[in-house]
C-alpha cells in the first residue's frame, strides 16, 4: 500500500501577536490511519488543524498534506480530504439537506443512496433550516457531508462535541468503515475514552507542542496502575521504592491501608517489597491511559499560564477534570 | 399599565416555592434590558428628538421666506404630497406646526414602529431562540415576565421619546407657533401608533418560532397599513377618508395636531394595543417555551441542481436584499421623480413673486429643475453606495461565524470564493442603481417630464456606476488587509454625504478635501455632460481595490472566533 504518511508536521511554529499558539510541533498521521489527536482546549489542536487546511499560514516548521503543500496546493488537496468543524456553522437560509448537498458537490459527485443511509443513521431531519438546528444537528449536517465524500483524508475537529452517547456510537462506526476503505483520520478531542475507542496513535498536545505520542500500547507503557493493599507490616519502605507515587497509609482493624500509584515499569520490586510486609488484600487497577491524560493536562498547571493561550479554562483540578473524563467514559 | 406589573419580586431565598406568579422577576428583567440596551435606546431616543427638533428649525427658517410654507401646502395636496406626506390637514393655512404634524408624522411612526417591532422581537422571540432566555426562565422568572418587561421598557423608551421631543418641538419653535399641547398630541400619538406595531410584533413572537419571521412579518403589517392609509388618503383631500381610519398611522395623523387638535383618535390606538397584549398573552399561555403557533416552513431536503458553486450560493444569500432594496429604492425615487416638475413650478413662482430669490436661484426654472434632480441622484448613488458597503461585508460576516472555513476546507480556492461574494455583491449594486435612475426618470415621465430625456439619464448612470463600486473596493480590501477597519467604508460614505451636501457652503475649504469624496469626480448630473477621462479614472480606482482585495485576501490567515 501506499507508504507515504497522509499528514506529516515538523517542528511547525505559529504565533497569533505576542501569542504563541502553536511551538514546534511534531505530529505524524500514517496512511490509513486512525489518529487521535488530544489536548485541552487553547492547546493548539484547532490551530494545527487550520493550518492543515491551508487556512492560517505556517510561521515556520515542515507541513505536508497527501504529499502535498497545504497553503500552496490547497485546493487540489481539499478535493481529497474532508473536514469537520469543531463549531460548525451554516448558511441560515439554507435547509440542512441543501447544506449537506453543497458541500459535497464542491468536493465532488453527491451519492444519493449514501445520503439517505446517513441521513436516517443519524437521525437528521434535512429540511429543517440551518439557522433552527442544535449545535449537535449542525454537527450532523458536516458529518454526513464529510462521510459522503469518497476522500483519502478526514480531519474531524472535536466532531463529536454535541452529539447525544448513541449518536457517538454511530459516528464511532462511519470512522471505522471510513478506516476499512483505507482512509485517514485525524481526530482531534479532548475527550479519552472517544479516541481510545478507534485509535490506532494518539498525541497528546499541550501549550502548542506535542507532549508525548505513540500507540496506544506505547502510551500505555507509560501509565501507572493505582495499588490498594492493606498490611500487616510497616509500609514506610514502600515510600522509598523507585516509581512509586502518592503514598497515602490509613490504619485500619486489619492491618495497614496503603494506596499509591506504581510506574508500570516498576511494578515487580513493589510487589517483592509488598510480599515482605505480609500482605493481607491486594488490588490494582489498570493501567489507563486517563492516568497519563490526566498527568498532562494536571500537572504543571503553575507558573507558566502566560505560554498557554486562555487554556485555563481547559485546565481543571485534577478531581473535577477526573470525573468530567470519567463521566464521558461511562457514557 | 407600569404600575400593575411591578409585582414585588420573591426576595428572599426562605419564600415558599409555590410563591410568585407568571409575573416574577418582572422587574429584575427590566432594569436589565434598560442596563443592556442603554446605549441602543439613548441612539433611538437622540436621534428622534434631534429629528423633531431639526424638522421644526428647518421649517421655521423656511417659513421666514414669505409663501414658501403656502407653497409647500399646496405641494401637500397633490398625490404625491399626499403618499410623502399626510392627509393633508391645515395646508389653507400651512403654518410650521402643520407642515410637521401632517408631512412628520408617518415618518416618525415609521422609525418608531421600527424600534418597537425590533425591541420586542429582540427581547422576546430573538432570546427564546438563541436560548438566553432558557437560562432566564430557569431562574425564577414568570411564564410571561420577559414580553411584560419587554413591552414596559418599550412603554417606558416611547414616552420618554415623546416627552422630551415635544418639549423640544416647543423649544425650538416657541411656545407661540407651537403650543406644548399639539407638540404632545402629535409625539404620543406617534408614540402610541409605533406601539400598536410592537404589539403586533408580539403577537407574531407567539406565532412563529423564529425573531427574523416575527420581524419581517410585523414590518409587512406595517407596510400594509402604509398602503391603506396612503389610499385612504388619497380618496380625500384633505382629512382623508373612512379607509384612512383602519391604518394605525392614520390615527396618529387624525389627532390634527397643531391644526384643531383632538386627543380621542389615540384611544383607538390604546384599546388596539390592549386588545393585541391581551392576544400575546392568551397564545403565550397555550404555546411551549421556544415552540410557536405556526410550524416553520420545511426546506428543501435536496439541493436544487444550480446550488453547484459559491456563486449561486453567493446569488441565494443576497438576492433577498437585492430584490427588496431594488423595490424599496424604486418605489422611493420613483414617487420623487413624480414630485420633480411641481418643485420646479413651486419654485418658478417664490421666485417670480420675490426678486431677492431671482438673486439666489436665477430666472431659469429649468436649471433649478436639473440640480434638484442632480441632489436626488446623489442620494440615490448614497443609497447604492451603502448597498455596496453592506455586502462587501458580507464575505467578513461569514468569516468570523466560520461558514467561510466550512467553504474554503472544500476544493474552493480563496480567489473564487471572494469572487463569488464581489461579483454578486457588484453586480447587485449596479443594478439598484439601474433601478433607481431609471425609477426617477420613470416617475418624472408619468408626469409628463420629458426632459432630461433617457439618454441623459443613462449617462448620469454610467457616471455613478464606477464611483459607487469604489465603496465595495474599499470594503473589500480593508477585509483583505486590515478586517477590523472596516468601518472605514462607512466613514467614507458619511464624509462624501457631507462633502456632496454642504462641501460648497464652507468657504475656504481645500480644494484637496473634495478629492478624497469619489462622488466629486463623478461630472455633476443633469448639468454637465459624460466624461470618458473620469469614467476610465474611477473604473482604474475601484478595480485597483478589488485586486488589493483579492491579493490580500490569498496571503492572509483566515479568522476565527
Amino acid at each position: 500500500m501506499n507508504s507515504t504518511p497522509a499528514i506529516e508536521i515538523h517542528d511547525l511554529d505559529k504565533s497569533f501577536g505576542a501569542v504563541k499558539a502553536l511551538d514546534g510541533l511534531d505530529l505524524a498521521v500514517a496512511h490509513g490511519q486512525v489518529a487521535g489527536f488530544l489536548g485541552p482546549n487553547g492547546a493548539g489542536k484547532s490551530t494545527a488543524i487550520r493550518v492543515l487546511l491551508g487556512l492560517l499560514r505556517k510561521d515556520a516548521g515542515n507541513v505536508r498534506v497527501l504529499d502535498g503543500d497545504p497553503w500552496s496546493d490547497a485546493v487540489a488537496l481539499h478535493r481529497r480530504l474532508a473536514y469537520v468543524p469543531g463549531d460548525v456553522s451554516l448558511w441560515p437560509n439554507l435547509s440542512g439537506g441543501e447544506a449537506i448537498d453543497y458541500l459535497a458537490r464542491l468536493r465532488g459527485k453527491v451519492d444519493k443512496r449514501r445520503k439517505s443511509e446517513l441521513l436516517e443513521r443519524f437521525e437528521l431531519d434535512p429540511t429543517k433550516k440551518a439557522r433552527t438546528y442544535s449545535k449537535g444537528n449542525r454537527q450532523k449536517v458536516a458529518l454526513v457531508s464529510a462521510f459522503m465524500s469518497d476522500v483519502d483524508l478526514l480531519v474531524l475537529d472535536e466532531p463529536t462535541s454535541g452529539l447525544d452517547p448513541l449518536m457517538e456510537a454511530v459516528f464511532m462506526e462511519y470512522v471505522r468503515e471510513a478506516k476499512e476503505r483505507g482512509t485517514s483520520v485525524l481526530l482531534s478531542s479532548h475527550i479519552l475514552s472517544e479516541v481510545e475507542k478507534v485509535c490506532d496513535t494518539v498525541t497528546i498536545i499541550r501549550q502548542g507542542r506535542a507532549v508525548e505520542s505513540g500507540t496506544l500500547d506505547e502510551l500505555r507503557h507509560l501509565t501507572r496502575s493505582s495499588v490498594t493493599t492493606v498490611v500487616a507490616g510497616d509500609p514506610a519502605a514502600l515510600s522509598g521504592l523507585d516509581g512509586v507515587h502518592d503514598v497515602a497509609t490509613v490504619p485500619t482493624d486489619e492491618g495497614n491501608r496503603v494506596t499509591f500509584d506504581v510506574d508500570d515499569a516498576r511494578i515487580g520490586g513493589v510487589l517483592a517489597a509488598l510480599t515482605a510486609m505480609d500482605v493481607r488484600s491486594f488490588t490494582a487497577a489498570p493501567p489507563s491511559l486517563e492516568e497519563l491524560f490526566m498527568r498532562h493536562y494536571g500537572e504543571d498547571v503553575t507558573g507558566d499560564a502566560a505560554g498557554s493561550d486562555g487554556g485555563t479554562d481547559g485546565e481543571p483540578d485534577r478531581s473535577g477534570g477526573r470525573a468530567r473524563t470519567r463521566s464521558k467514559a461511562g457514557a | 399599565m407600569t404600575t400593575t406589573l411591578e409585582r414585588p419580586v420573591p426576595a428572599a431565598a426562605s419564600a415558599p416555592a409555590r410563591g410568585g406568579s407568571t409575573l416574577s422577576g418582572t422587574g429584575s428583567l427590566i432594569r436589565f434590558i434598560l442596563r443592556r440596551d442603554r446605549v441602543r435606546l439613548s441612539v433611538w431616543t437622540g436621534s428622534l428628538v434631534l429629528f423633531y427638533a431639526y424638522f421644526t428649525a428647518a421649517l421655521g427658517i423656511m417659513g421666514e421666506t414669505e409663501g414658501a410654507l403656502q407653497a409647500r401646502g399646496a405641494l401637500m395636496e397633490t398625490p404625491s404630497g399626499i403618499v410623502m406626506g399626510g392627509p393633508g390637514y391645515g395646508v389653507e393655512n400651512y403654518t410650521v406646526g402643520a407642515a410637521i404634524a401632517n408631512e412628520g408624522t408617518v415618518w416618525v411612526v415609521l422609525a418608531l414602529a421600527l424600534m418597537s417591532i425590533l425591541h420586542v422581537v429582540r427581547h422576546t422571540r430573538a432570546e427564546e431562540e438563541t436560548g438566553r432566555s432558557e437560562l432566564v426562565r430557569a431562574a425564577p422568572v414568570g411564564r410571561h415576565a420577559p414580553a411584560v418587561a419587554a413591552v414596559v421598557t418599550l412603554v417606558l423608551v416611547n414616552a420618554v421619546i415623546a416627552g422630551v421631543s415635544a418639549l423640544a418641538m416647543t423649544g425650538v419653535g416657541g411656545a407661540e407657533e407651537m403650543p406644548l399641547a399639539d407638540s404632545l398630541g402629535m409625539t404620543v400619538g406617534a408614540g402610541l401608533s409605533a406601539m400598536v406595531f410592537g404589539a403586533i410584533a408580539l403577537v407574531f413572537c407567539q406565532l412563529v418560532e423564529s425573531g427574523r419571521g416575527a420581524s419581517g412579518r410585523s414590518v409587512a403589517v406595517f407596510g400594509l397599513a402604509f398602503a391603506v392609509e396612503v389610499a385612504g388618503n388619497l380618496r380625500e383631500v384633505p382629512g382623508g377618508s373612512a379607509l384612512s381610519w383602519f391604518s394605525p398611522i392614520a390615527w396618529a395623523q387624525q389627532t390634527r395636531a397643531f391644526v384643531d387638535l383632538r386627543w380621542w383618535p389615540m384611544a383607538l390606538s390604546v384599546v388596539t394595543i390592549v386588545v393585541l397584549l391581551v392576544a400575546a398573552s392568551m397564545l403565550a399561555s397555550r404555546r411551549d417555551f421556544g415552540g410557536g403557533m405556526i410550524a416553520t416552513r420545511a426546506g428543501r431536503p435536496d439541493a436544487r441542481d444550480s446550488l453547484q458553486s459559491p456563486l449561486a450560493l453567493a446569488w441565494i444569500q443576497q438576492r433577498g436584499a437585492l430584490r427588496w432594496s431594488a423595490l424599496g429604492l424604486g418605489a422611493m425615487w420613483l414617487a420623487s421623480g413624480t414630485l420633480v416638475p411641481e418643485i420646479g413650478t413651486m419654485i418658478g413662482d417664490l421666485i417670480a413673486d420675490n426678486p431677492a430669490m431671482q438673486g439666489i436661484f436665477g430666472e431659469d426654472t429649468t436649471r433649478f429643475e436639473a440640480a434638484f434632480l442632480g441632489a436626488i441622484m446623489l442620494y440615490g448613488a448614497l443609497c447604492a453606495a451603502a448597498y455596496a458597503i453592506v455586502m462587501g461585508l458580507r464575505p467578513k460576516a461569514e468569516e468570523t461565524t466560520g461558514r467561510a472555513e466550512l467553504a474554503l476546507s472544500t476544493p474552493v480556492s480563496r480567489g473564487r470564493w471572494l469572487g463569488a461574494q464581489l461579483l454578486v455583491a457588484g453586480v447587485g449594486t449596479v443594478v439598484l442603481l439601474a433601478v433607481s435612475v431609471y425609477a426617477l426618470w420613470a416617475g418624472a415621465v408619468s408626469v409628463d417630464m420629458t426632459e432630461p430625456g433617457l439618454g441623459t439619464y443613462t449617462e448620469v448612470l454610467l457616471g455613478y456606476i464606477p464611483a459607487v463600486l469604489i465603496y465595495l473596493g474599499l470594503t473589500a480590501a480593508l477585509f483583505a488587509w486590515i478586517p477590523r477597519a472596516t468601518a472605514a467604508g462607512w466613514a467614507l460614505l458619511a464624509y462624501t454625504f457631507v462633502i456632496g451636501m454642504f462641501g460648497g457652503l464652507i468657504e475656504d475649504l481645500p480644494e484637496a478635501a473634495h478629492w478624497i469624496s469619489p462622488f466629486y469626480w463623478v461630472p455633476e448630473a443633469f448639468v454637465a455632460d459624460f466624461d470618458a477621462g473620469s469614467f476610465v479614472g474611477l473604473s482604474a480606482v475601484a478595480a485597483a481595490l478589488l485586486v488589493l482585495a483579492f491579493v490580500g485576501f490569498r496571503r492572509r490567515d483566515l479568522q476565527t472566533v
